[in-house]
């Protein structure tokens, strides 16, 4: 069996004919984990006694001749910043290194509810805050198509786990571009769903009016089948949206005939990659070729896109990271004499550097005196970037740019320079910014034979066209 | 240079970070970097653009409603247990770095 080219519908159907086991498919990704991830790094923990008990679940299905659900017995990986129950989630950061959840995140929980077979906790940058996984305190993760290069971040090890066969599917999470960058590095289908339509109850805040949870997978109807699974209103998550979740698969093969596609010049400016740049126009090209129109729109505002996300995010992020004073849980350093004298000790031993970065701008835009001319106007900036968009999608169904303006960088090539690595977010954050899905499929290859990312942008809430927009193109190539 | 090292030090006061001298030089030099970056903002004209914090506030809600109305998908009845059972004592505890078995320990809180 080909674990590279194995999809959702190949492992749960073969599971369900009995012409493997769940068992099986669990031990052959560990196997093959054993074989290649020591050079990829892509995992931090296994969670090997909760993966075979829930094979063995639907191994029994299986053999009772029951139906199996959507994933009864796919072998799927979890970004580590979201919460497992009984098993060690580290956000990629010393901080917690020990801590073990006493709950299940709610995309993990309907991913088990759905069959998934939980193989372990994928590596990312630290907190999910990164453009090359380089950030993780752990080590970094390699790209399975250029070892020395970077898989992209902060997502690294969902997507070079599914790029390498380790994993069928996998969630990551996405604050300003960390599902879809590193999808389009290492050549898999990366979804960021609506803002609203994925709970984020269990992922470890980073920036709250930014952070998604969504797929990275080998095509795109496995991305739809994961969207489906995980989508809709919980509870326990204020800001999930009670908007009816459609059939994504059943959407899939609708015609893009008549879909009418933007294409906004402020995406291919100076610094795009001529190679990317060609990759993009071509792929384009095919969607036109399959009855798509082209429109030309425009986005003004994109070249602020950057500057206001690393307002935000670093505001919110030095709120959320409060919490982590080692009292309750995580990191405490050893021999301190005093409350405060723990806080600051424990932070400053448990974070890493861009984490200490990241909370110093945050505080710095947040403190008197400067919240208004940094974080309010990042706030106003991004009400005009949210704009673009709205008048964008009153002439096209969707807008088809880059992911990336390049393809994977090396390992080192930008980690001394916190302004380069946030470039590396250029055609990503302006999504996350406006809250609408995006989603990147692969479209070629650079003459390195490193792969290129398209990105298609939608509506609120009309993953379904993009969805569709995707497939069809998958289809071409 | 706009940020100082004494504007280092009161920040990272704030922010409860005890960074060492070659960390405070580092962040010096990085936030006076990227704040010149982020700069570019003031070239927009915002004095009548309103600011956006969630996005959730712009769909999904029946804007007729009034007020908190149009949020009532997502509250529910203020009752003792809410969503979910709490955890239980022992569990809460299990990733303390340090307790009696009741309660979170920790070092003095007044210093003296």
């Amino acid at each position: 069996m080909d674990l590279s080219r194995l999809t959702i519908d190949d492992a749960r159907s073969a599971v369900q004919d009995r012409k493997t086991t769940a068992l099986g498919l669990v031990e052959a990704h560990y196997a093959r984990i054993q074989k290649e991830d020591g050079q990829i790094g892509a995992f931090l923990t296994l969670s090997k006694e909760r993966a075979l008990e829930q094979a063995d679940r639907f191994d029994r299905m299986a053999a009772e001749g029951k139906p199996l659900p959507p994933l009864g017995g796919v072998p799927v990986g979890i970004k580590d910043v979201m919460s497992t129950r009984g098993v060690r989630t580290t956000a990629g950061s010393k901080i917690l290194g020990k801590y073990i959840p006493p709950f299940d995140c709610t995309a993990v929980a309907r991913m088990e509810a759905a069959g998934a077979v939980i193989l372990g906790k994928m590596n990312c940058d630290e907190f999910a805050m990164g453009s090359s996984n380089e950030n993780s305190a752990f080590h970094p993760v390699r790209n399975p198509h250029d070892l020395n290069r970077v898989p992209g971040g902060s997502s690294g090890g969902s997507a070079a786990a599914v790029a390498a066969g380790m994993a069928v599917v996998t969630l990551g999470s996405d604050t300003g571009g960390s599902i879809r960058q590193p999808a389009s590095f290492c050549g898999v289908v990366g979804l960021m769903p609506t803002y609203g339509r994925v709970s984020r109850y269990g992922l470890i805040a980073f920036a709250s009016s930014l952070d998604h949870i969504g797929p990275l997978a080998k095509t795109v109807k496995d991305a739809a089948i994961v969207l489906r699974t995980i989508a809709g209103r919980d509870p326990m998550d204020s800001t999930s949206v009670d908007i009816p979740v459609p059939d994504y698969v059943a959407e899939l093969d609708k015609p893009v005939r008549g879909l009418k596609l933007g294409v906004a010049k402020e995406y291919f400016g100076e610094g795009l990659d001529d190679e990317v740049r060609q990759a993009v126009e071509t792929a384009i090209d095919k969607l036109k070729n399959l009855g798509c129109e082209i429109v030309p729109v425009s986005l003004p505002h994109t070249p602020y896109a950057i500057p206001t996300y690393y307002l935000v995010a670093t505001a919110e992020a030095s709120s959320n990271l409060a919490r982590y004073d080692g009292v309750r849980y995580g990191h405490r350093a050893a021999g301190v004499k005093t409350l405060s004298e723990m806080y600051r000790r424990s932070r400053d031993e448990g974070f890493g550097a861009e984490v200490k970065r990241r909370i110093m701008l945050g505080t710095y835009a947040l403190s008197a005196g400067y919240y208004d001319a940094y974080y309010l106007k990042a706030q106003k900036v991004r009400t005009l970037l949210t704009r673009d968009f709205e008048q964008a999608f009153g002439k096209v169904d969707a807008i088809v740019t880059p992911t990336s303006p390049t393809a994977a960088f090396r390992l080192g090539e930008k980690s001394n320079d916190p302004l380069a690595m946030y470039l590396a977010d250029i055609y990503t954050v302006t999504a996350d910014l406006a809250g609408i899905p995006g989603i990147s499929v692969p479209c070629g290859k650079t003459k390195d034979k490193l792969p290129i990312g398209l990105q298609i942008l939608g509506k609120h809430f009309d993953e379904a066209t993009i969805l569709r927009l995707a497939h069809a193109y998958e289809q071409t190539a | 240079m706009r940020v100082t090292e004494n504007d280092v030090d009161y920040v990272a006061d704030l922010a409860d970070l005890e960074l060492s001298e070659q960390e405070r030089t580092g962040m010096v030099r990085d936030l006076n970097s990227i704040l010149d970056y982020v700069d570019r903002l003031n070239e927009l004209d915002t004095s009548d653009v309103p600011p956006m914090a969630q996005v959730s506030d712009c769909y999904g809600l029946e804007q007729a409603k009034p007020g908190s109305e149009k949020y009532a998908y997502a509250t529910r009845e203020d009752v003792p247990e809410g969503l979910r059972l709490s955890l239980p004592h022992e569990v809460a505890l299990e990733n303390a770095p340090d307790s009696d078995g009741t309660f979170f320990r920790v070092p003095k809180v007044i210093e003296r």
